[in-house]
């Protein structure tokens, strides 16, 4: 490794983890490539303040009876008004009367239950209240982390198998989707992410799954609905093999028909359960299937788990993950020698994410390759605030900086997840000038410059750099030059 | 579940750090009948006094600053303010004022700071001690610590604010302060964008092509002609756009100027209310122009202009309350008496003061003038400061505010007893 000790500090912290925070470099200086592994091991770097965050199925019924009383509200409203234009026509208690006061009632205790308090406070609703806690629970573990490789490869895979907050009922799963599937197997093995992540209610909603029904199963026959491909293509295209790998769209079909029946709960039905998720047989295509040339027998649930156990070992998973991990971490256009030797460990550890990840930041070409990366806008936005030790206070602020760099939290374009190269994120460089400027001006009177330099920068900054900063005609200018700068928007 | 909860106010207040004000309100003087407001503008970045009040009476001031140098029968001709000193165009409503008695300049005066570090001098002139690097908390604040709260009646305890878009360290320290956000965020100052754009140029060439493009300064400089030397040309002032685009102000200039108009409005409304704080402060900046200055027409110009429509925003929004009003704007230091090889000024000394209000015994230009002949410049290069700024305030918070003449020369300005306060700025 050609780097001296500090500067493979800096390397680390800006490209594994989310950037210095004070005493960051010195902290890990003796032994950057030790620290990065370190995090790896240690038991509690993947796990967030969690105590209180709702599992997803409370969400998913907090939500439900969040929504049933708002509309229990506006039903009564409605019949309120129609009483009061009926006023006078008749003073006996009618059946409008009665549901008008049915609001009413319920007032004197409304502010003991979050929900009626959201609803009398004209506040945000539960899915909303439910995504800023977990935003900040998210926000709090990367602010905090020592380096914050395990973060980065949390938000990384996160990204890979994304969903989106911006479907209705997915936006009160968000979070908890990220901690009980990803988060949980971040350093596991792919084949219990991949069974974790396509079993979450949270995906089987966002990707339409819970409303496949197999053409032949019992419900199917019934009802005359039939099948939705959209996850089984995903999975696919997207999860595991990669695009153009070699399956074809019978594949696809028979996958869609194999995971028939894995869908959620209703609250409405189920007031103990609703929002987990089950394996229902009436909605299940009966018999064999053939997927990428393998004959699966009708196993029920177990059908569609073997499906997904042998996709997790199939060779164009693991080449397809090893070039997303290292296209993330290292380049655009990573070297080949890299990706193939994160696809070999893939495949020689069954995929164990833990040993990838170490084989990632072992690989003297990850240390070497050029510091041309763009940082993605929420890396670059953690990794700022940790610079100017800005405290999380409120994350409104973030989810909105998020949304106006182009990189709305839980909330990806498209299944396919936010891009992953530095031309996509360019473009966004006068928002990031704009929130600079606002972290400047929290943070900037607050900070001695040159000190900040040597937290964020170290040996990192330039000549030019260091000059621009030092010359800055105020220290919240010279705060929003140092961030800006291409030492700190590359890694 | 956790209680939900929206953001606290305070969480609120950190997380946009922006509006400072305290409930401490100048017993003395509400005592007396009166009820003074205050009004602090830091001006960061250092500004060119000579560009703002130009000695136009000097034999020197033609000579050290050419065409550059604001005159009273140039293309853009200064507003005269007596015989020796005239105000830079782009001011009219301080002209106004201080034709009506309402304004005072102080010329040639500088804090005790006497090296050219920004965020020295800014920490010297908001801190109120001599030396940089002393201490967390501001002059305003230690002399509103100073003061013994009035305890109205019927102030409530947190009623008061201050405005600022930033936190200024002349603002915080011992005595309660609560902030307010601003309606509109602070423009990316020019000069912010100018000074990465260079940045870029010389470490990440793909970088600055993509903010030239983004914020549209190529094509700004193109239409403006900024690539060339600012040419001489009609006066700027009056919201005139001049043909041909070869004298536009700086992309952005509406933006700074309704956001210094903004900002200055929030704070007097604040501060005109029966009920609401007495004392505040602001800061603003971009003042730093090393580069194509542009006094008379250019960045400068625009910057001034829009200094000059904050303070009329103050004005109106005060309503009767101006007659009690003093604004004082201040700034860390002054620029070179000489233009620089890049049609700016670099570093200085000496600037000035601009003192505003119906309070003020106005139409003066307070000046120990040293003269601009090169012997007289400070270490050859800069205006010679003559008046210590730390008596200007002094006189200011004693003969407005009422603070005690001990307290200034102890804990509001330290180790300052030799600087005894301006007399008769106050009507």
């Amino acid at each position: 490794m050609s780097l001296d000790p500090r500067m493979q500090a800096a390397v680390a912290l800006h490209r594994f983890g989310f950037g210095p925070r004070a005493g960051s470099l010195d902290a890990i200086g003796s032994d950057p490539r030790g620290a990065l592994i370190a995090e790896l091991d240690r038991a509690p770097a993947a796990s967030v303040a969690d105590a209180d965050l709702l599992t997803s199925s409370e969400a998913a019924r907090a939500a439900f009876d969040f929504r049933q009383e708002r509309r229990a509200t506006r039903l009564a409203q409605r019949a309120e008004q129609a009483e009061a234009a009926n006023k006078g026509a008749s003073s006996e208690g009618s059946a409008m009367a009665n549901a008008a006061e049915t609001p009413n009632a319920s007032q004197p205790n409304a502010s003991d239950t979050p929900i009626a308090s959201a609803r009398a406070n004209g506040g945000p609703g539960i899915p909303q209240q439910l995504y800023l806690e977990e935003a900040k629970a998210r926000f709090t573990a990367a602010m905090g982390a020592d380096v914050g490789f395990v973060e980065r490869l949390v938000w990384f895979w996160s990204n890979h198998f994304c969903v989106s907050a911006d479907k209705g009922p997915v936006r009160p799963l968000a979070g908890a989707f990220e901690r009980e599937a990803i988060r949980a197997h971040v350093r596991g093995t792919f084949k219990d992410m991949l069974l974790a992540v396509e079993s979450h209610p949270a995906m089987l909603m966002y990707l339409d799954n819970a409303r496949s029904i197999g053409p032949d199963s019992m419900a199917g026959v019934r009802r005359g609905k039939g099948l939705n491909e959209n996850l089984a293509r995903e999975i696919l295209e997207l999860h595991t093999l990669g695009v153009r790998s070699g399956y074809a769209q019978a594949d696809v079909t028979s996958f869609a028909n194999v995971i028939t029946g894995w869908t959620v709960v209703p609250p409405r039905q189920d007031p103990a359960h609703g929002g987990e998720f089950t394996f229902n047989p009436r909605m299940h295509e009966p018999g064999s299937q053939t997927v990428v040339g393998r004959s699966y027998s009708d196993t029920g649930v177990e059908q569609g788990r073997a499906v997904l156990i042998d996709l997790a070992r199939h060779p164009a998973t693991a080449k397809h993950v090893a070039t997303k991990l290292a296209r993330h971490f290292i380049a655009d256009e990573p070297p080949p020698d890299l990706i193939e030797r994160l696809n070999r460990r893939f495949h020689d550890t069954d995929g164990d994410l833990k040993e990838v990840a170490k084989a990632l930041v072992t690989a003297p070409q990850a240390w070497d390759a050029p510091r041309g990366k763009l940082k993605r806008p929420g890396e670059w936005l953690v990794g700022s605030l940790r610079a100017s030790g800005a405290p999380l206070a409120d994350v409104r602020p973030i989810i909105q900086a998020l949304t106006l760099l182009g990189e709305p939290l839980w909330r990806p374009p498209a299944p396919k997840g936010f891009a992953d190269d530095s031309a996509t994120w360019m473009d966004g460089l006068a928002q990031r000038l704009d929130i600079a400027n606002q972290i400047s001006r929290r943070m900037g009177d607050r900070i001695d410059p040159a000190q900040v330099l040597e937290v964020a920068l170290g040996p990192l900054a330039s000549p030019d750099t260091r000059q621009a900063v030092a010359r800055a005609e105020s220290r919240p200018q010279a705060l929003a030059l140092l961030l800006m700068a291409s030492e700190f928007q590359r890694r | 579940m956790t209680k939900l909860h929206a953001a606290s106010r305070r969480e609120l207040l950190l997380a946009s750090g922006a509006l400072f004000a305290w409930a401490y309100l100048p017993k003395v003087a509400l005592a007396e009948g009166r009820d003074p407001r205050l009004l602090v503008i830091v001006l960061r970045g250092a500004l060119d006094g000579l560009a703002a009040v130009a000695p136009v009476g000097d034999p020197d001031w033609a000579r050290l600053r050419g065409d550059k140098a604001l005159t009273l029968d140039g293309a853009v001709p200064a507003l005269a303010l007596d015989s020796q000193f005239a105000l830079n165009p782009a001011m009219p409503n301080f002209h106004r004022l201080y034709k009506a008695g309402q304004a005072i300049v102080v010329h040639a005066v500088a804090t005790p700071y006497r090296e050219r570090s920004h965020f020295d001098g800014q920490d010297v002139l908001e801190s109120g001690f001599g030396k940089p690097g002393l201490t967390d908390s501001g002059w305003l604040n230690r002399a509103l610590a100073a003061l013994e709260p009035a305890g109205r009646a019927e102030a409530k305890p947190h009623n008061a604010f201050a405005v600022g878009p930033v936190t200024p360290l002349v603002v915080r320290g011992p005595a309660p302060v609560l902030s307010w956000t601003p309606p509109r965020l602070a423009p990316a100052a020019d000069d912010t964008v100018t000074r990465l754009l260079d940045l870029y140029r010389h470490t990440d060439v793909p970088l600055a092509r993509v903010l030239e493009e983004r914020m549209g300064l190529a094509a700004i400089a193109k239409a403006g002609g900024m690539d060339q030397p600012m040419k001489p040309g009609r006066p700027a002032a009056g919201g005139e756009q001049p043909a041909g685009g070869a004298q536009s102000p700086p992309g952005g200039a509406p933006r700074v100027r309704a956001y210094f108009a903004e900002t200055a409005g929030a704070a007097a409304k604040f501060l005109a209310r029966p009920d609401g704080p007495r004392i505040g402060a602001l800061a603003f900046d971009g003042w730093d122009t090393h580069a194509d200055e542009g006094a008379a027409n250019g960045r400068l110009a625009a910057l001034l202009g829009a200094l000059d429509g904050a303070i009329a925003s103050i004005e109106t929004e005060m309503g009767d309350a101006w007659r009690e009003t003093a604004v004082a704007i201040v700034t860390e230091f002054g620029r070179t008496a000489r233009i620089n090889g890049t049609e700016g000024t670099d570093h200085g000394t000496g600037t000035i003061a601009l003192l505003a209000g119906g309070a003020l015994k106005g139409g003066r230009v307070v000046a120990d003038w040293p003269g601009l002949a090169q012997a007289k410049l400070f270490e050859g290069r800069d205006l010679k400061p003559t008046t210590d700024l730390r008596a200007v305030l002094k006189g200011l918070l004693r003969d407005h505010v009422r603070v005690p003449e001990k307290a200034l020369a102890e804990s509001v300005f330290p180790d300052s007893a030799g600087v005894k306060p301006m007399n008769t700025l106050v009507a």
